[in-house]
């Protein structure tokens, strides 16, 4: 008799794109609502097959617009909710983006970055979406945005976005760019593996006690999903505590403080990255997504010769990693921002330096990978 | 207490702050009154109703009524209750919208919620203009009429809302017109238990703006002119076009079965349900 020997583990060759699949499976997503565009589509073409086997739903909306408010529309019906697009997808879905975070609706929003402006390089990656993540949609609003640079952490950071916006009941961007997308590496899942998953907290009071956007001290009001028996009124309108539409400045201030406050003094939770080898460096390179693995590359080839350099990757870009990023500016003489834009987040690091750390950038727009020898070269320039 | 005062007590929000954005003789209160009659007499219970709006006059029903209701984007509404009806197929989703919202900004929602057949009810408004704006002209201005944005004349030709629907496929598409309560009751009535996309115009005034341009007097008078040139679709069967030409069609405009799409849907569920779901 053959025995079979009993593995613990499976192994997989996982695109960036099929890892944020199984993450947004495995954070139990239910609901996903895109539109065609490279280099996102894979998430659409896999989730359009494997969601109906569970008993979830895919649809193929008519545009992003419409894949954002579908999306918006089965949250608030009680599934978890996803969309995947690209940099021209994107900006269609600013305004309801908007509306995400005004009405405190969870969703997952991918966005697999690409070069741009406009229609730009579709197939050519790029990191230039950073800004728009952060300030794309109109009005003064906080959100989340989280970058990976590997296969592993697409299905990490993906399970991570979900929880977080069902936590803090906002929309959660997942910023990665087309190397990460469309790279396939080794991806080892564990059966034993704990995996935390933050369901949306419901209200406990009956319905004529529920107030559906009342403060609490986490700043997050339980959520109800329509049709549960507690009907309230959501709106993209400035509203009350209630739901419904106010002009009273009483009213409208302490629901925007509000907004900012429940992410604001919830950092610990959100922010993670990775300090590598920074503690003794004397140069620091500052990377996410796919540069940050050049710039790991780079600084274990610049300590071989001799120069000490260390790397911080930002996992989270949104809310910026200012703790971290300081700490770096305290310990490094030079720290190098190596970025495949004109510059989006080293001018974030730049702000948060107070003191005499010398910040050099890297930009490149012309659709390639910044390379660990490119890093290198910059090293030797600057230090 | 009289029929019309249970209603108002039973599906008006207590809680709400009144008095209403509308102007005095809006035709959208009567649509209102409608719709709520015409959920009372299905039967509906208050939580299975889920009432999505876009922006405009006609957005701001929702927050009135004492249902789930949700207040969307402008243009946005049927998406957003696509999302709603697919996620939890037990609600009931109405969607009300203007003749801007709908049709303009939200033309392409329209016409591919109709081609897709999803169960939803789609109330839409019709006043002829942008009244919340200040009057500006609506994809079914009509020719040679006067708004704030075609001060001198208006030079586009009108979306016909009805016929718009039938032509993208929706399978139950009525119209009526404010003046013709009764008649828009039982449309409503209709179009919610119709499986499928169902679609009902409501001919409307804006006596505030558009009546005013237009020098159409009054609201009555207006109601009036939707009286003198509504007729029904079994009456303009009997007459000839060129009777027909300053008229519309009152009624049930098509009425026909198309596979509905969550039935669809669950026939991939079921027939793929086997394999079941292994990855992590």
């Amino acid at each position: 008799m053959k025995r079979e020997k009993k593995k613990n583990f499976r192994e997989l060759l996982l695109q960036g794109n099929e890892a944020i699949v199984e993450g947004a499976l495995r954070a139990g997503c239910r609901f996903f609502a895109g539109y065609p565009i490279t280099p996102a589509t894979e998430i659409s073409e896999q989730l359009s097959t494997r969601l109906p086997k569970i008993g979830g739903t895919f649809i193929q909306m008519e545009d992003e617009i419409g894949s954002i408010a579908a999306v918006i529309g089965a949250s608030l019906a009680g599934a978890k909710s996803m969309t995947a697009t690209s940099g021209p997808g994107f900006s269609l879905m600013q305004e309801n983006l908007g509306f995400a975070i005004m009405a405190e609706v969870p969703c997952v929003i991918v966005n697999a970055m690409r070069g741009g402006p406009s229609t730009g390089l579709p197939t050519s990656p790029s990191q230039s979406d950073v800004m728009q993540a952060r300030w794309g949609t109109h009005g003064d609003h906080p959100i989340i945005a989280l970058c990976p640079s590997t296969v592993r952490e697409c299905y990490d950071i993906t399970i991570k976005a979900f929880n977080l916006s069902e936590k803090f009941r906002n929309p959660v961007i997942i910023l990665v760019d087309e190397v990460v997308a469309h790279m396939r590496e080794k991806i080892t899942f564990y059966d034993d593996e704990e995996i935390d998953i933050f369901n949306r907290v419901k209200p406990s009071m009956p319905p004529e006690w529920y107030i559906p956007y009342e403060d609490t001290p986490s700043g997050i009001p339980p959520m109800a999903n329509f049709g549960e028996g507690y009907r309230y009124h959501v709106t993209g309108l400035t509203h009350d505590i209630r739901g419904f539409p106010t002009s009273r400045p009483d009213e409208i201030d302490p629901f925007i403080r509000r907004l900012f406050r429940k992410i604001s003094q919830h950092f610990s939770e959100i922010q993670f990255g990775e300090f590598f080898e920074t503690d003794d460096a004397d140069i620091s390179i500052i990377a996410y997504g796919c540069v940050a693995r050049s710039a790991k590359r780079a600084a274990i080839d610049a300590r071989a010769r001799g120069v000490k350099v260390g790397v911080l990757k930002l996992n989270t870009l949104w809310p910026f990693m200012r703790t971290a990023v300081e700490k770096v500016l305290n310990t490094s003489k030079i720290v190098i921002v190596p970025e495949m834009n004109m510059g989006q987040i080293s001018r974030e690091v730049k702000r948060v330096n107070k003191g005499p750390t010398k910040i050099f950038t890297i930009n490149k727009v012309d659709g390639t990978i910044i390379t660990p020898e490119e890093i290198l070269a910059r090293i030797k320039e600057v230090g | 207490m009289a029929e019309v005062t249970k209603l108002i007590h039973k599906y008006l929000r207590h809680d709400k702050k009144f008095p209403h954005v509308w102007c005095p003789g809006c035709g959208i209160g009567i649509m209102l009154g409608a719709l709520i009659r015409a959920i009372d007499k299905c039967g509906f219970t208050k939580d299975e109703i889920v009432l999505v709006s876009g922006i405009g006059c006609t957005g701001r029903l929702p927050v009135y009524v004492d249902f789930n209701t949700l207040h969307t984007t402008h243009g946005r509404a049927l998406a957003f209750a696509t999302g709603v009806k697919l996620a939890n197929p037990k609600l009931k989703v109405i969607v009300v919208m203007g003749d801007g919202d709908a049709v303009a900004i939200g033309g392409n929602h329209f016409i591919h919620a109709a081609r897709r057949n999803i169960d939803l009810t789609a109330i839409i408004l019709n006043n002829s203009i942008y009244g919340m704006t200040g009057g500006q002209y609506s994809p079914t201005t009509p020719y040679g009429m006067k708004t704030t944005t075609s001060s001198f004349f208006h030079i586009e030709q009108a979306f016909n809302i009805s016929e718009l629907a039938v032509t993208a496929g929706a399978p139950f598409v009525g119209r009526g017109t404010v003046y013709h309560a009764r008649l828009l009751d039982s449309l409503m009535e209709k179009a919610f238990l119709k499986k499928g996309f169902a679609v009902v115009e409501v001919i409307s005034h804006c006596h505030t703006q558009f009546g005013k341009l237009n020098k159409m007097g009054t609201a009555v008078e207006m109601m009036e002119w939707q009286r003198d040139h509504a007729v029904t679709v079994e009456k303009a069967a009997q007459m000839k076009e060129e009777e027909l030409k300053d008229k519309f069609r009152i009624g049930i405009l098509i009425d026909k079965e198309l596979p509905v799409y969550l039935d669809e849907y669950e026939k991939i569920r079921t027939g793929s349900s086997g394999s079941g779901d292994r990855r992590p």
